[in-house]
C-alpha cells in the first residue's frame, strides 16, 4: 500500500526537515506584527521533537509556516526550511503540494473543526487519498477502512459512512490521524493534538501517536503547552517565547536541568512542582513591538540591565546539545544566578500512586 | 454558627426523557445524573471529577437550579437560613428543588457559577464592568455610583484595574476574562461557588495563576466550592475532599491526598493513571481504559463501569488471568453491540482456522485459554460466528461468561474518614475470593 514518496531531488542525507532563520511577518494597521523570529530546528527521522511555549508565542505560525499553511500574503515567510534537502519555502506551489500530505502530514487541535460535518469521514479519507493517487473507488474505500482500523476505530467498515458528529472527540481524532496517514508521511506535523480531549482520551490518543511511529517511523513535529504530553513523548524539546528560541535540548536536559528562567517558570506552573501556582506574571510581549534585548527579560525575576538592550542572546551550549538563549550563560556572567536547584535532580515521583 | 454543612446533597437526579412518535409517549430516559448524594462544609472546596459525558456538568446546573432535578433534594443551609430542620411532613424547609421564585432569588444572590469559556460568558456588546454590575442591579442596588465603586473595588481584588470597568471583553485575554467572570461570581459576597470546569480552557502558566487566585479569593471571601474537572492534577491543586463521578453516579469519595495516595474504586486507579506525568524518566504502568463512557439511555447493569474496568470479578468457579477474563468480557460485549465484522475477517484471513485465529488476535484472545472449560465454551463460540450465526455466539457467551459485577449494583464501603466507594471488590465475600493483585 506504500506510495513512492521519494523524489529525485531528495537528499537522503539531509536531515528530514531542517528549518533555518525562519521568520513570518504580518503587516497589520499598527505595524509589522513578527510571529516567528529566526527561528532554527530539525527534525530526523522516527524522532518526536515538541515545540513548547504559551499561546501567542508563535509556535503554531511557525509549523504553519514550513508547509506554507500560512497564506501569503498577508504573511512573509522568510529563512528556509528543507524537507531531505529541498527548501519548501521556495518550491513552486505544484511541488509544494505533493509534499503537503505526502510527505508531510498535518493534524490540528479541534477535529470538529478540521472535518467537513456535511459529509461523512469516510469520505473525507477517500478524498483525501484520491488527492495523491488515482486510485478505483473500491480499492481507496478499502484502504480508508484499513486505516480507519489501524488509527483503532472498531468495526470499521460500519463506521466508514457515519458522519462526524456521530463520533467521539477522540474518534474524530483518530479519523485526523487516521487521514494523515493516508500518504504515508515521513513527518507528521501535530499541532496540540490532544488539548481539546479528556485526560483518558488524551492518554490513548498519545499511545496511538507512538505505535504510529514505531511502525511507520516518522519524524513527529509537536506543538503543545501541556508539558506532561511532552514528558511523555519528546525525544528532543525547542522552547519558544514570543516568537524567539528560548532554550532546546533533549527531553532529559529540558526536565532536569532547565536552564532558561523562562523555561523554569513554566516548569513551576505544573501542578505539584515548584512551591506555589503563582503562573507567570505579566503577559506576553506587543509582537508588532517586541522589547529589546531578550524577549523575556521583562518578566524575569532575574533581568538586569544587559538583558534589555540588543538583540536576543546567543543561543550557548550548556553540555551538547542543550542550548540556551540567556545572559547569564555568556563569558562573565555567573550563571548560579539564575539556575533554579529545586527543580533540578528531581527525579522522584511525588505524587505517591502506588505502582500496581 | 453551626457545624452543619453548607450544602448537602441527597439522592439527586436528573434524566432527560426521550420522546418519540405522534403521541410524544416517553420511550426512555438518558439518565445523566442518577442519584448522587454528598456534602460540602463551610469553607470547603470539593471537587467532582470525571470524563467527558458522565453528567459533572449536569450534576451543577441541577444543583443551582438552573435545570430541574428530577428527583432528589439539594439542601443549601446558608444565606441565614442555618439551623433549620425537617418539617413534620417530611420536606426540608432548605430544599432548593422546592424554593418558591422569591426564595430562588435570594438563594441566586448565595450561589453563583464560574463557567469553562470565559469568552461566550459574557456579552460582547456589554463592558464588563456592566456585566458584573448587572448582578448588583437585579439584586437591587439602584445607586449606580455605588454599583461602580463596589465593581472596581472587586476587578481590583482579581488582579485588574479600575480603568477595566469601561473596556469590552474582546479586550481582554482568556485569563483576564475569566479574572472578570471570577469577579461577577463575588460581587454578590456569595456562601457558595460552583465552578464548571473554570481553567480547562486556558494555558498552562494561566491555568496555575488562576487557580492561584481561586485559593486566595476562597480565604479571602470563606467560599464554600464545588469545582468541576476532568482534570485530576487540577482536582488536587484545590480541592479538599473529591468526588469521582462515572455515568451518573459517584463511585469514590474521599479526602483528595487520601484518595490519590490509596484510589479504592478501579475507576478512580485508571483516572489517576492518565495524568501525564511531567518527568520523561517515569516508567509508571498505565491502565488503559478502552473506549468511552457508555450511552447513559441504557447504562450497563450493576456496577456501571464493569464493561471497561481492568479489575472486573470472575465468577467463583475461574481463576482465568485476569487480562484474559477483560477480553473475553470485552469480545462478548463488542459481539453483542454487533461490533466485529466477520465478513471482512473472512476475507483477510480465507480458512475458516484462519478466521478464528484472527478473531481471537483481534480481541487479544489467546489461542489457546488454560481453563478447559472456558476454552471450549469460546471454541463453540467462535464456530457459531464462522458459521454466520453472531446472534447465537452473543446469546451463548452471555449465558456462560457472566461477571459479578454486571450481576449487583455496589453499595458503598467504608475505608474509614468519610473515604468511601462503590465496588464490589470491597464486598467481605467477594474479596475473601479474589486474591489480592495490587
Amino acid at each position: 500500500m506504500s506510495v513512492p514518496n521519494g523524489h529525485a531531488d531528495d537528499d537522503r542525507d539531509a536531515p528530514l526537515l531542517e528549518v533555518e532563520n525562519l521568520r513570518t511577518k504580518f503587516a497589520t494597521e499598527t505595524g509589522e506584527l513578527v510571529a516567528v523570529d529566526g527561528v532554527d530546528f530539525t527534525v530526523e527521522d522516527g524522532e518526536t521533537v515538541c515545540i513548547v511555549g504559551e499561546s501567542g508565542s508563535g509556535k503554531t505560525v511557525a509549523t504553519e509556516s514550513i508547509t506554507r499553511l500560512v497564506r501569503s500574503p498577508p504573511a512573509t515567510i522568510t529563512g528556509s526550511a528543507r524537507y531531505r534537502g529541498r527548501d519548501l519555502l521556495t518550491m513552486p506551489s505544484k511541488e509544494l503540494r505533493s509534499v503537503r500530505g505526502a510527505n508531510i502530514a498535518h493534524i490540528f487541535q479541534n477535529p470538529q473543526e478540521a472535518m467537513n460535518h456535511c459529509f461523512t469521514v469516510g469520505w473525507q479519507i477517500v478524498e483525501a487519498i484520491h488527492v495523491h493517487e488515482d486510485v478505483p473507488k473500491e480499492e481507496a474505500r478499502e484502504r480508508a477502512v484499513d486505516l480507519m482500523d489501524r488509527v483503532g476505530i472498531a468495526n470499521a467498515s460500519s463506521r466508514f459512512d457515519d458522519y462526524p458528529h456521530e463520533f467521539s472527540g477522540g474518534q474524530k481524532q483518530r479519523v485526523m490521524i487516521a487521514m494523515a496517514l493516508v500518504g504515508n508521511p515521513d513527518l507528521l506535523i501535530a499541532d496540540e493534538p490532544t488539548t481539546a480531549l479528556d485526560v483518558t482520551v488524551q492518554a490513548q490518543i498519545l499511545e496511538l501517536l507512538d505505535d504510529l511511529q514505531d511502525e511507520y517511523g516518522m519524524g513527529i513535529l509537536l506543538v503543545t503547552h501541556d508539558l506532561g504530553v511532552v514528558a511523555q513523548i519528546a525525544d528532543r524539546i525547542v522552547v519558544m517565547y514570543a516568537g524567539k528560541v528560548m532554550e532546546r535540548g533533549d527531553v532529559y536536559d529540558i526536565f532536569e536541568r532547565p536552564a532558561h528562567p523562562y523555561t523554569q517558570a513554566l516548569m513551576r506552573c505544573l501542578p505539584g512542582k515548584g512551591d506555589d501556582t503563582r503562573g507567570i506574571a505579566g503577559s506576553l510581549p506587543d509582537p508588532t513591538n517586541p522589547p529589546d534585548g531578550c524577549r523575556f527579560a521583562p518578566r524575569c525575576e532575574h533581568a538586569i540591565g544587559e538583558c534589555e538592550i540588543g538583540d536576543q542572546p546567543e543561543e550557548i551550549s550548556v553540555g551538547g546539545d542543550h542550548q540556551v538563549s540567556c545572559v547569564f550563560y555568556q563569558q562573565g556572567y555567573d550563571n548560579e544566578t539564575v539556575r533554579d536547584r529545586t527543580l533540578e535532580g528531581d527525579t522522584t515521583d511525588e505524587r505517591g500512586v502506588s505502582d500496581d | 454558627m453551626t457545624d452543619e454543612p453548607i450544602l448537602q446533597v441527597r439522592g439527586l437526579k436528573k434524566h432527560y426523557p426521550i420522546r418519540k412518535g405522534l403521541l410524544n409517549r416517553q420511550v426512555g430516559a438518558a439518565k445523566a445524573v442518577d442519584g448522587i448524594s454528598f456534602d460540602i462544609e463551610r469553607g470547603e472546596t470539593l471537587g467532582l471529577v470525571g470524563e467527558s459525558g458522565c453528567g459533572k456538568s449536569t450534576a451543577a446546573t441541577s444543583i443551582v437550579r438552573l435545570e430541574d432535578p428530577t428527583d432528589g433534594e439539594v439542601i443549601f443551609n446558608g444565606g441565614g437560613r442555618a439551623g433549620a430542620t425537617r418539617g413534620e411532613d417530611g420536606f426540608h424547609p432548605n430544599d432548593v428543588t422546592r424554593f418558591d421564585k422569591k426564595e430562588l432569588k435570594a438563594f441566586r444572590r448565595d450561589v453563583q457559577m464560574v463557567f469553562q469559556d470565559p469568552s461566550s460568558s459574557f456579552d460582547p456588546r456589554m463592558t464588563v464592568g456592566g456585566s458584573v454590575a448587572e448582578m448588583l442591579l437585579v439584586h437591587g442596588m439602584t445607586d449606580k455610583h455605588r454599583r461602580r465603586a463596589i465593581v472596581e473595588d472587586l476587578l481590583e481584588r482579581v488582579g485588574l484595574s479600575a480603568e477595566d470597568y469601561d473596556r469590552y471583553p474582546h479586550e481582554f485575554s482568556g485569563g483576564q476574562k475569566q479574572r472578570i467572570a471570577l469577579a461577577r461570581a463575588l460581587v454578590l459576597n456569595p456562601e457558595l461557588v460552583v465552578a464548571d470546569e473554570p481553567v480547562s480552557a486556558l494555558d498552562i502558566s494561566i491555568k496555575a495563576e488562576i487557580l492561584g487566585l481561586i485559593n486566595d479569593l476562597q480565604e479571602e471571601f470563606g467560599l464554600s466550592l464545588l469545582f468541576i474537572s476532568h482534570d485530576m492534577s487540577v482536582i488536587r491543586e484545590v480541592c479538599d475532599r473529591v468526588a469521582v463521578m462515572y455515568l451518573g453516579e459517584i463511585v469514590e469519595i474521599g479526602d483528595t491526598d487520601e484518595v490519590f495516595a490509596n484510589p479504592q474504586h478501579p475507576y478512580t486507579e485508571a483516572l489517576l493513571s492518565s495524568i501525564p506525568e511531567p518527568d520523561p524518566r517515569a516508567t509508571r504502568e498505565q491502565i488503559e481504559l478502552t473506549g468511552t463512557v457508555p450511552d447513559p439511555v441504557n447504562p450497563p447493569s450493576g456496577c456501571r463501569f464493569h464493561t471497561r474496568c481492568h479489575k472486573v470479578v470472575q465468577p467463583d468457579d475461574l481463576d482465568l488471568d485476569q487480562s484474559v477474563w477483560r477480553a473475553l468480557i470485552t469480545f462478548r460485549y463488542q459481539l453483542r453491540a454487533d461490533d466485529i465484522d466477520v465478513e471482512k475477517i473472512r476475507e483477510n484471513a480465507g480458512a475458516e482456522d484462519a478466521v478464528r485465529e484472527e478473531i481471537r488476535t483481534e480481541f487479544d484472545l489467546p489461542q489457546r485459554i488454560s481453563d478447559p472449560e472456558v476454552e471450549e465454551t469460546l471454541g463453540r463460540a467462535l464456530d457459531r460466528i464462522v458459521d454466520d450465526d453472531v446472534e447465537g455466539a452473543a446469546d451463548l457467551l452471555d449465558e456462560e461468561f457472566v461477571t459479578p459485577c454486571e450481576k449487583t449494583h455496589p453499595e458503598y464501603t467504608e475505608h474509614g474518614d468519610g473515604h468511601i466507594s462503590a465496588c464490589i471488590l470491597h464486598d467481605d465475600q467477594v474479596r475473601s475470593e479474589v486474591p489480592a493483585d495490587d
